[in-house]
């Protein structure tokens, strides 16, 4: 967005009070307020503004399903005029106060207290800023080669260039000095205990794991792959990375969406999005679906996988078709078939980190295996631990983990200082 | 960090932000909740014997999708009963001691405005405001505006204020006359500590043309109302300037009129103004708008080295002179930047019917249009309309070594004195044949 752009925009916005995309906001940003301030010429002034509720405030103006967020609940869809892009005017504000290196931020005076964040994410990032505000000394243990997580190695490569989400940690550890151990990954219980004793308060912001598996023959043939693992391979490799020609996604969720659209981006002549229910009942939003769409990924709706079919290689997938029998799946028997494909990408979730999660004694998880902590606090059942993030809530947005990172990093103050 | 904290005239407050006298400040109730938002002072709405409003008060200009750029009104001084708003700035000021209550009068006879005067002072006032602005229905009653444009009544007036006043005494002036120093000066004669500008402009902000009415529409009949918004705060600027610079009045300024952001507040503030008063934007947005003027103006303060509000105000005022003192051999030209242009021909077209036919649409077919240098007047008009930022720029030509303005042209002797004189600025100015104008020939 450019300055003419920002300023078209921003003259638009209502200035609403108690505005309905202030409440959609997980981190509460005061948007009218930032957009006023764009609008008259005080953009660090509007970064200030975004930074203060939203430490990713860059990479959530970019990755933020805003179409369902803040945009969804702005008042002007309500007339059917557009929306106004708060996330590209966001986006637009933080990276000026980025580019120019305005300092926001200044640490708080020392109080003498050693926090460790594990998992240099959205999650972990977000709480250690929060916790040097406060005065702590943070150390970050994060067990892959770079920082910022999901944003990273999570979302798919059109929604923000590794570059920029690079660029907003750099900006952020400028002013908040915290220190980042990669290639650090913390998992066995020798490292908690080791972990315990010199800290006094650790943080769990450590995500997801990886794909999870279906549990049916040949998900061991070559090109049968995660769909995390696929996203994070392309952040990497970008357009060395490999597709079929015909490839099938199986999955209803965002980020099968993702899979899917960036598979047709890199090349497959034919990506296919299977789906165990109706196209209705997909997890996915209907943009990002829209978006697959888009860019020529077709449907194929109440299919289940049974088995992944190849010689070594993948060569198609049998499914059985389904129906849903009062909001249960079932199999129609004898609908058997074959699609052929050459790369089937599972879309099907990730894993959560039981086994890492078990070697913190007294730690609990919830029947989904997620982290059981104080929704006020994020403080979990052993109190020197606190989580937050993917770990906690299952898998949902980057901001989701920012917002909940900011006041579980205020939980731990509260618990520490008082 | 900047103070932003103002002694305004011997008045006290935290910031020089406050509201005007007018529905935002009609009760205890909004003046609390303002200052709780961070507002640093209020004029409290015009105290007086209480009058009944008509329904149907406001009435606005919107352009294009812009709404309230200017904004009327019809409604009078307070409706409500003395005691109940004396009680309210009571408690105001109980709560908020540190910020500036200021409270509005207007009644008629020397025993009114003693008793007033004594009444407002005794709750808490920190200041008066006298209202000699308000252009409508008041001013039938021989007050409000019909004060403010006789400067010897308006003097009088003060005086009588202050021969019991306590405390600060500022005087609201109006626009609706031709020289705002006059009443200014009256003010300063009659013992004012200070003056407040501008009121409202008599206006008619629309008319239904289907019912021949005017807007606002009361029952088939309206009335000219009181206009204020972003569209009079060039008025209300020029007006504050000539009072600034007036050694007669040399009067504490709080400046009223379309203020909306910081920005506003950091031009009202250079041409004068001590503090700055706020209605319409609150009336359309509500008070939360602070939140954006205190940073704004903060970290403006910071980037231009101010320590206080009091060194910025009045700083554009040296360069604020009379055209005759303007430098005459200072001589720009328009340079389109070509890479920026998105080929609107606003430019060609407002410089070719509008102004002095320096620009010629493209002949090598693209539709970036082409400045004739030697016809350019450098009037800023093509930059004007340009809607592509800094596409258009002003280009100095003059080697800035030479400076001789129209007065000093006159006291040389070196001015055009006749009709066909030699020294006409356009003697040499090219323009087209006036047969060439029509597209068919006659």
């Amino acid at each position: 967005m450019n300055d003419t752009q920002a300023y078209y925009e921003s003259s638009r916005c209502l200035f609403c009070y108690d505005a309905p995309c202030v409440n959609a906001c997980p981190t509460g940003i005061d948007i009218p307020l930032f957009i006023r301030q764009i609008n008259s010429g005080n953009t660090i002034g509007a970064a200030r503004t975004i930074y203060n509720s939203n430490y990713f405030g860059n990479a959530c103006g970019k990755v933020c399903p805003t179409d369902v967020l803040c945009e969804g609940a702005c008042v002007y869809n309500l007339q059917e005029v557009k929306p106004i892009e708060i996330g590209r005017l966001q986006s637009y504000a933080a990276s000026k106060a980025m580019d120019e290196n305005v300092t926001l931020f200044e640490t708080g005076k020392s109080n003498g207290k050693f926090a460790v964040v594990i998992g240099a994410g959205p999650a972990g990032i977000s709480c250690a800023c929060e916790l040097r505000l406060n005065g702590f000394e943070v150390d970050i243990y994060e067990a892959k080669e770079k920082p910022s997580g999901l944003t990273l190695y999570g979302v798919a490569p059109y929604k923000i260039t590794n570059d920029d989400a690079l660029k907003e940690i750099v900006y952020l550890q400028d002013q908040f000095e915290f220190i980042i151990n990669f290639n650090s990954p913390v998992t066995e219980k020798k490292d908690f205990e080791e972990l315990e004793k010199k800290y006094d308060v650790i943080f769990l912001g450590i995500g997801l794991g990886e794909t999870s598996q279906l549990r049916i023959r040949g998900e061991e043939l070559e090109n049968c792959l995660g769909a995390a693992e696929f996203i994070a391979e392309l952040r990497i490799e970008k357009h060395n990375v490999k597709v079929g020609k015909k490839v099938i996604v199986l999955g209803g969720g965002n980020t099968a969406m993702d899979a899917a659209s960036e598979s047709s981006r890199m090349g497959a002549e034919k990506v296919i999005l299977a789906y165990r229910r109706s196209a209705t009942e997909m997890g996915a939003y209907g943009f990002e679906f829209d978006l697959a769409k888009g860019v020529g990924v077709e449907g194929m709706f109440n299919v289940s996988p049974m088995e992944i079919i190849g010689n070594g290689k993948v060569s198609g997938v049998k499914f059985i078709r389904t129906k849903t029998v009062n909001g249960k799946v079932e199999n129609i028997e004898g609908s058997e078939f074959i699609e052929e494909c050459d790369m089937v990408i599972k879309a099907t979730g990730q894993m959560k980190q039981r086994d890492i999660l078990s070697n913190i004694p007294g730690l609990k998880l919830d029947e989904k295996g997620r982290v059981i902590a104080n929704p006020e606090t994020f403080q979990t059942d052993n109190p020197k631990y606190f989580a937050a993030g993917d770990v906690y809530n299952g898998g949902v947005e980057v901001v989701n983990a920012v917002a909940e990172a900011k006041k579980a990093a205020k939980g731990i103050v509260d618990w520490l200082i008082g | 960090m900047p103070d932003l904290s103002v002694n305004f005239a011997g008045i006290k407050a935290p910031n020089p932000f406050w509201l005007a006298s007018a529905p935002p400040t009609n009760s205890g109730y909004q003046i609390m909740k303002a200052f709780d938002a961070g507002w640093g002072g209020a004029v409290w709405k015009t105290l007086g014997i209480p009058v009944v409003n008509v329904s149907s008060r406001y009435g606005s200009v919107n352009y294009r999708d812009s709404r309230m750029m200017g904004f009327s009104n019809i409604e009078l001084i307070t409706d409500r009963p003395l005691k109940d708003n004396l009680k309210e700035i009571e408690e105001v000021k109980k709560y908020f001691p540190d910020h500036a209550v200021i409270v509005s009068l207007m009644v008629e006879s020397r025993k009114e405005w003693h008793q007033i005067v004594k009444d407002a002072e005794n709750a808490g006032a920190d200041g008066l405001e006298l209202n000699f602005g308000c252009p409508h229905g008041m001013c039938e009653r021989g007050m409000g505006s019909a004060v403010g444009q006789e400067p010897e009544v308006l003097k009088t007036i003060v005086e009588w204020v202050k021969e019991v006043a306590k405390t600060p005494v500022i005087v609201k002036l109006t626009p609706n006359i031709s020289d705002i120093t006059e009443p200014g000066q009256a003010a300063k004669q009659g013992g004012g500590d200070a003056i407040s500008l501008i009121n409202t402009i008599q206006s008619i902000v629309g008319v239904d043309i289907d019912n021949f009415v005017p807007y606002p529409y009361v029952d088939g009949k309206s009335t000219n109302g009181g206009y204020c918004g972003p569209a009079v705060k060039p008025i209300a600027m020029n007006m504050i300037k000539n009072c600034a610079q007036d050694p007669a009045i040399g009067l504490p300024i709080s400046g009223i009129g379309g203020i909306e952001n910081w920005r506003d507040a950091v031009e009202f503030m250079l041409l004068g103004a001590g503090t700055v008063q706020v209605c319409t934007a609150v009336m359309h947005y509500g008070f939360g708008i602070i939140r954006e003027i205190i940073p704004g103006f903060e970290s403006y303060m910071k980037e231009k080295g101010f320590n206080t509000v009091a060194e910025m105000t009045g700083k554009a005022l040296p360069n604020t002179t009379t055209w005759e003192n303007l430098n005459l051999d200072y001589k720009i030209i328009a340079e389109i930047h070509k890479e920026k242009c998105i080929g609107c021909q606003l430019c060609y077209i407002a410089c070719e019917d509008g102004a002095h036919q320096a620009i010629r649409l493209s002949e090598n077919g693209t539709r970036v249009p082409q400045i004739i240098e030697e016809n350019c007047v450098g009037c800023n008009l093509c930059s004007l309309v340009c809607p592509v930022e800094g596409c258009i720029e002003m280009i100095r030509k003059d080697d800035g070594k030479k400076y001789e303005t129209w007065k000093d042209r006159t006291d040389s002797g070196n001015i055009p004195t006749t009709f066909n004189d030699k020294l006409a600025g356009g003697l040499h100015h090219w323009v087209p044949e006036p047969l060439s104008a029509l597209k068919n020939k006659r």
